[in-house]
């Protein structure tokens, strides 16, 4: 096998691996844009929020300790135990939930029926406060989340296309995971979605919020089982990313590699999420492969996953997978 | 009471089409640009004109430029510091190029130069729509961000690719550089800033104006009434980057004085300004100024009361900080969806009627 | 906590720049404990604080002179950089240490015309060495370029003295600070003939896979990496995950603390990186700092970062201004400073193996001697190891003096360059 081609290879199936991280965080954001038309900008925050609020409950840290200090003038840091990682990410879905009920109660509900550009602002103000109360709860430096997930080069795979094509391919174990991760979840939310009361209530919000009021589905609690749902997606992604690079405010940033994915897969649709991501993360990948670090000089790869969406915008201006845009006068 | 228009008779179409109708407000307005114009000059120091009066005015500008964008013509955009990039590199291109032509010139170049990368970003607009062109024009800011990074011919081959302002003068007066006087500085952008609010004032009230707005209340139906959607997005797009251009020029050459593309003109930049005409409000030249007074001012009087007054570590201000600010952007969107020029017009129009109630 | 009280009433209305108080040595830290890079600016600012908190509390400041420090937070943020420096430079603000490159560079023309010294220690322009061009600026005691010569030097060390025919790559953050070391490594390129090739990755850097698949094909005998904030995280992980041989792959000293390598775990074991100062707390003035700072609740920040790399890159450049402050008291026979007496000071700085000692700081940082001609000091610089299992870095080498034959024509060079844009006629 030409070595070019391995390489080549390689690369395409280290950009699917990507591209499941990018969906990962894509997810999120079509979960609440899908049922109540807000575009999230809180996303990114929210899985920082999330990672921070599990790697402080593991480690036992008092959570404001910081600033309690300051005003009471006491020396607190830690309660002294360890939370078994299980457990805390249970804890940690407990404070995302009670999240989303205070997102729903004190923001959203005084905003329905509003542009949507003004929904996105408030996501925006939401952003800035999670940001804020985030740091202030556990602190800015770099927090590592061990939850068990495997990390490095899966030596079966390298082994086995090293004997049959004499290169050995380098899948990170850790995309491995988050690809059966991501997979489970989407199956997850489409069953869900498909088969269980509150899912089809879900979908119904989403096609017409008058229509389904009139048959009795409660909005409020749809808009807060979707905010919990993308809490929920927001803290899986968190504990990928984090995994990675530790936990730190730079995560927040995350949100930035799922823009593209989102516009490439329409912000409606789940599965348009996944591919999307997959698009996006091949032909980032191939292309500062394949061209940008030969001829451009690297680091290519953030602009263009925005061009390569923004090329396919231009065929079907509503996503691969969005609904249909029809305009009527 | 002094805010009413009667006995206010408009005796010609120029005076009945005013932007400032009400007596009161016409004064007010003309002793605001009295007090910025003739006393504020001679009051200020460093501290003043560099950390407050220079950002909020080069902010004012950037979000004059994106409220014609977003606000007028409906397009969401976040290229803004890409475009504002493009302005300060064209402009110390072109203070390295020319060091004997005036500052106003090289600033109003670079003005026209970001108008052009703005028409050309702008043509996917014409297929796409809300919130997917706001993502599509991301592509514009991580390009331009990365091309001024990478080409070292914008940053005129430096080591290692920052640029800095070298010393150029306005009038005789040194505006660029070591060596400013607060008050030239200021003064500087302040005519920049008379001359954006004027014409973007002019033009959205104007026949382009209207096409814009018609754009964006149904693009459809304003294409079957006769407005080109191709000119009119264009156009939203060319005097947007224009003013938008200006103020990237100002913001490296008179505030900053040197810059690195990816940290002064990443994507917090475009947010930023877009975040100043939304909580300003969209569609209106004063929200651009209350918007970015908002987010300029707000955080220094915070630093200020809180560790200078209350003398509590800097690192909780600062995160106290974003919890404020966040939390009074949510507080006013429930209070006041439209923004602050919405409460201003909301609290003139209980004004003129006051004493009754509607 | 006292030490907030104490800074309230101090910073008092410093918004209002109140004229210079005269009678205390004024020292600004701008830090930052907010932001992408807080975990970082955290520790720095923390021993900043601590040794000034310590000469205050132990020796009642600097020659008897009170000390007073003010924070800024900039958040590693341009603007607000720009803020911290106009509300604190009319309390009469001895020396600014901005923390942040890009704060450095603005703020170069600015303390030039207003006389007051910067010292921009590992960071900043790097031909500000040149003093005769940039008379108050100091990057003393080594710079960018210092560190990318002497990484290359202990790699001709390791491999017997020749490079001839080795792969090098240099991992970069894509911003000005990251290519700093591009043209120094180029023309080490030529003089030792190994092959460079360039990896940049954009910011923030939490995905570096190309990156990194690229150095796993290539195989590069060695990586340098000039990383910033999150990216170095990244990178240590990557370079585990690929089973990139660890004791080939250096970092520059801004990817040197313990953060960088903490969240790789195990696999980080062996990584090294470079840096001008000593590491760990096994100083006599750490059981000074004990006793006066922290035993007396007067640390910085929650306390916990003494004897991290970052925290005692902090307390270096504090221990630097002070002596700076020392010897222009020395100079002008006065007790109280005003800033061009403390740029005097800098200009004239000298450390020696004996001073340090008698600071309780022996063998802490390389020796030097500050000139009109040189800001720079002589760019020693030491190569640092992590040891994962005791959680420590330590030093593997002595101070190694950078190949100044290859660096002073590319500072010479840069420097002109900027006089002539700025039009300054050097001279000293």
């Amino acid at each position: 096998m030409p070595e070019q081609l391995a390489f080549t290879i390689e690369v395409f199936l280290n950009g699917l691996m990507a591209g499941v991280l990018y969906a990962l965080v894509a997810l999120g954001f079509v979960l609440i844009y899908k049922a109540s038309g807000i575009f999230n900008y809180a996303q990114g925050v929210m899985a920082l929020f999330a990672a921070l609020t599990l790697a402080g409950i593991v480690d036992g840290q008092v959570p404001f300790s910081h600033l309690i200090n300051a005003i009471f003038g006491t020396d607190v840091h830690h309660f002294g135990w360890n939370v078994p990682a299980f457990v805390a990410i249970l804890l940690t879905m407990v404070v995302m939930i009670g999240l989303a009920y205070a997102v729903q109660r004190l923001v959203f509900r005084h905003l329905v029926g509003q542009e949507p550009i003004i929904l996105f602002m408030a996501t925006i103000g939401l952003a800035y406060f999670l940001e804020g109360v985030g740091d202030l709860m556990w602190g800015s430096d770099i927090k590592s989340i061990d939850v068990g997930l495997p990390q490095g080069l899966n030596m079966w795979i390298d082994e086995t296309t090293f004997n049959a094509l004499g290169y050995g391919f380098f899948i990170d174990n850790l995309d491995i995971v988050a690809s059966i991760i991501a997979a489970l979840l989407v199956v997850g939310l489409v069953l869900f979605a498909q088969y269980t009361k509150q899912g089809r209530a879900m979908r119904a919000v989403a096609d017409d919020h008058q229509a389904a009021l009139s048959v009795g589905v409660s909005l409020n609690f749809i808009w807060i089982l979707v905010w919990s749902l993308a809490g929920f997606v927001a803290l899986v992604a968190g504990i990928m990313w984090g995994t990675k690079s530790g936990v730190q405010f730079s995560l927040s940033l995350i949100a930035l590699k799922a823009l593209p994915v989102l516009m490439l897969g329409g912000f409606t649709s789940i599965p348009g999420a996944i591919v999307g991501g997959l698009i996006i993360g091949v032909g980032e990948k191939l292309f500062e492969f394949l061209i940008g670090a030969p001829f451009l000089g690297g680091a290519t790869e953030n602009w263009f996953a925005y061009m390569l969406a923004l090329i396919f915008l231009v065929f079907r201006p509503q996503g691969l997978f969005g609904e249909k845009i029809i305009e009527r006068v | 009471m002094f805010y009413r228009e009667a006995g206010d008779f408009s005796t010609s179409y120029a005076e009945d089409s005013q932007t400032f109708p009400i007596k009161f407000d016409r004064y007010r307005y003309y002793l605001v640009l009295f007090l910025a114009i003739f006393v504020v000059p001679f009051m200020v120091n460093d501290y003043w004109v560099n950390s407050l009066f220079l950002p909020f005015l080069i902010y004012a500008i950037a979000a004059i430029g994106l409220n014609i964008l977003v606000g007028y013509c409906g397009q969401v955009s976040l290229g803004t510091g890409g475009f504002m990039a493009v302005g300060a590199y064209a402009c110390y291109k072109l203070m390295t190029s020319f060091p004997d032509v005036s500052m106003l010139i090289h600033v109003l170049i670079a003005g026209v130069i970001t108008a052009a990368v703005g028409v050309l970003f702008g043509l996917p607009s014409l297929r796409i729509k809300g919130f997917y062109l706001a993502v599509a024009t991301l592509a514009a800011q991580f390009f331009l961000v990365w091309l001024f990074n990478r080409v070292p011919w914008f940053y005129n081959y430096s080591a290692s690719g920052q640029i800095s302002a070298p010393e150029r003068t306005f009038l005789g007066f040194n505006i660029t550089g070591a060596n400013t006087q607060a008050w030239a500085t200021y003064l500087f952008c302040l005519m920049f800033v008379i001359f954006s609010a004027y014409v973007a004032r002019n033009l959205t009230r104007g026949s382009v104006g209207r096409k814009w707005m018609a754009i964006r209340d149904m693009d459809i139906a304003a294409e079957i009434i006769g407005v080109n959607p191709l000119r009119a997005k264009l156009t939203a797009f060319a005097v947007s980057s224009f003013f938008i251009g200006i103020s990237g020029a100002l913001f490296f050459s008179i505030y900053l004085g040197a810059v690195e593309v990816g940290e002064v003109f990443g994507i917090q930049k475009s947010f930023l300004v877009l975040f100043m005409i939304i909580i300003g409000g969209l569609g209106s030249i004063f929200g651009s100024f209350a918007g970015a007074a908002f987010l300029v001012l707000l955080p220094v009087a915070l630093k200020i009361v809180g560790v200078d007054w209350l003398g509590w570590p800097t690192d909780i201000v600062a995160h106290l900080q974003l919890v404020i600010v966040g939390g009074l952007i949510i507080v006013f969107l429930i209070a006041e969806p439209h923004g602050l020029a919405q409460l201003w017009r909301v609290a003139k129009e209980k004004l003129r009627l006051w004493p009754f109630p509607h | 906590m006292n030490k907030k009280l104490k800074l309230s009433t101090l910073a008092l209305g410093a918004a209002l720049a109140a004229g210079p108080a005269m009678a205390e040595l004024v020292f600004p830290s701008l830090s930052y404990r907010t932001g992408p890079y807080a975990a970082n600016g955290i520790p720095f600012a923390d021993g900043y604080a601590d040794y000034f908190t310590l000469l205050n509390e132990r020796d009642g400041g600097i020659g008897g002179e009170p000390i007073r420090m003010i924070e800024c937070e900039t958040g590693y943020n341009t603007e607000k950089g720009v803020e911290c420096y106009e509300s604190t430079k009319g309390e009469g603000s001895l020396v600014y240490q901005p923390l942040s490159t890009g704060i450095t560079y603005q703020l170069i023309p600015k303390v030039e015309a207003d006389g007051i010294p910067m010292h921009s220690m590992g960071y900043g322009r790097t031909s500000a060495k040149d003093g005769a061009v940039f008379n108050n600026i100091f990057n003393y005691p080594a710079n960018y370029w210092d560190g990318a010569s002497v990484a290359i030097k202990h790699l001709l060390d390791v491999n017997g003295g020749s490079l001839e025919g080795k792969k090098i790559a240099l991992v970069y953050h894509n911003s000005a600070y990251g290519k700093e070391p591009i043209r120094t490594l180029e023309e080490l390129s030529k003089k030792h003939g190994f092959e460079l090739s360039l990896l940049p990755i954009d910011h923030p850097g939490q995905e570096q896979k190309s990156q990194w698949l690229q150095i796993r094909r290539e195989k590069p005998d060695n990586v340098i990496m000039y990383g910033w904030g999150v990216m170095n995280q990244v990178a240590v992980q990557e370079a585990a995950n690929i089973r990139y041989p660890m004791d080939q792959f250096i970092g520059i000293w801004w990817s040197g603390s313990e953060n960088d390598v903490r969240p790789a775990g195990d696999a980080a074991d062996g990584y090294k990186a470079l840096t001008f100062h000593n590491v760990g707390s096994d100083f006599p003035v750490f059981d000074d700092i004990q006793k006066f700072v922290v035993d007396a609740g007067k640390a910085a920040g929650a306390g916990d970062q003494i004897g991290t790399a970052l925290y005692n890159r902090g307390l270096y450049a504090a221990m630097l201004a002070a002596e700076a402050a020392k010897t222009a008291q020395g100079i002008h026979d006065t007790k109280a400073l005003t800033p061009a007496q403390m740029r005097d000071g800098m200009e004239a700085l000298e450390i020696t193996e004996a001073k340090m000692a008698d600071l309780g700081l022996p063998n802490f940082g390389p020796e030097f001697k500050v000139s009109c001609e040189n800001h720079g000091g002589n760019g020693l610089v030491a190569v640092a190891q992590w040891d994962a299992a005791a959680d420590s870095w330590n030093l593997i080498t002595d101070y190694v003096e950078a190949d100044e034959e290859v660096l002073a024509p590319l500072i010479e060079e840069d420097a002109a360059a900027y006089a002539a844009e700025a039009g300054i006629t050097p001279g000293c």
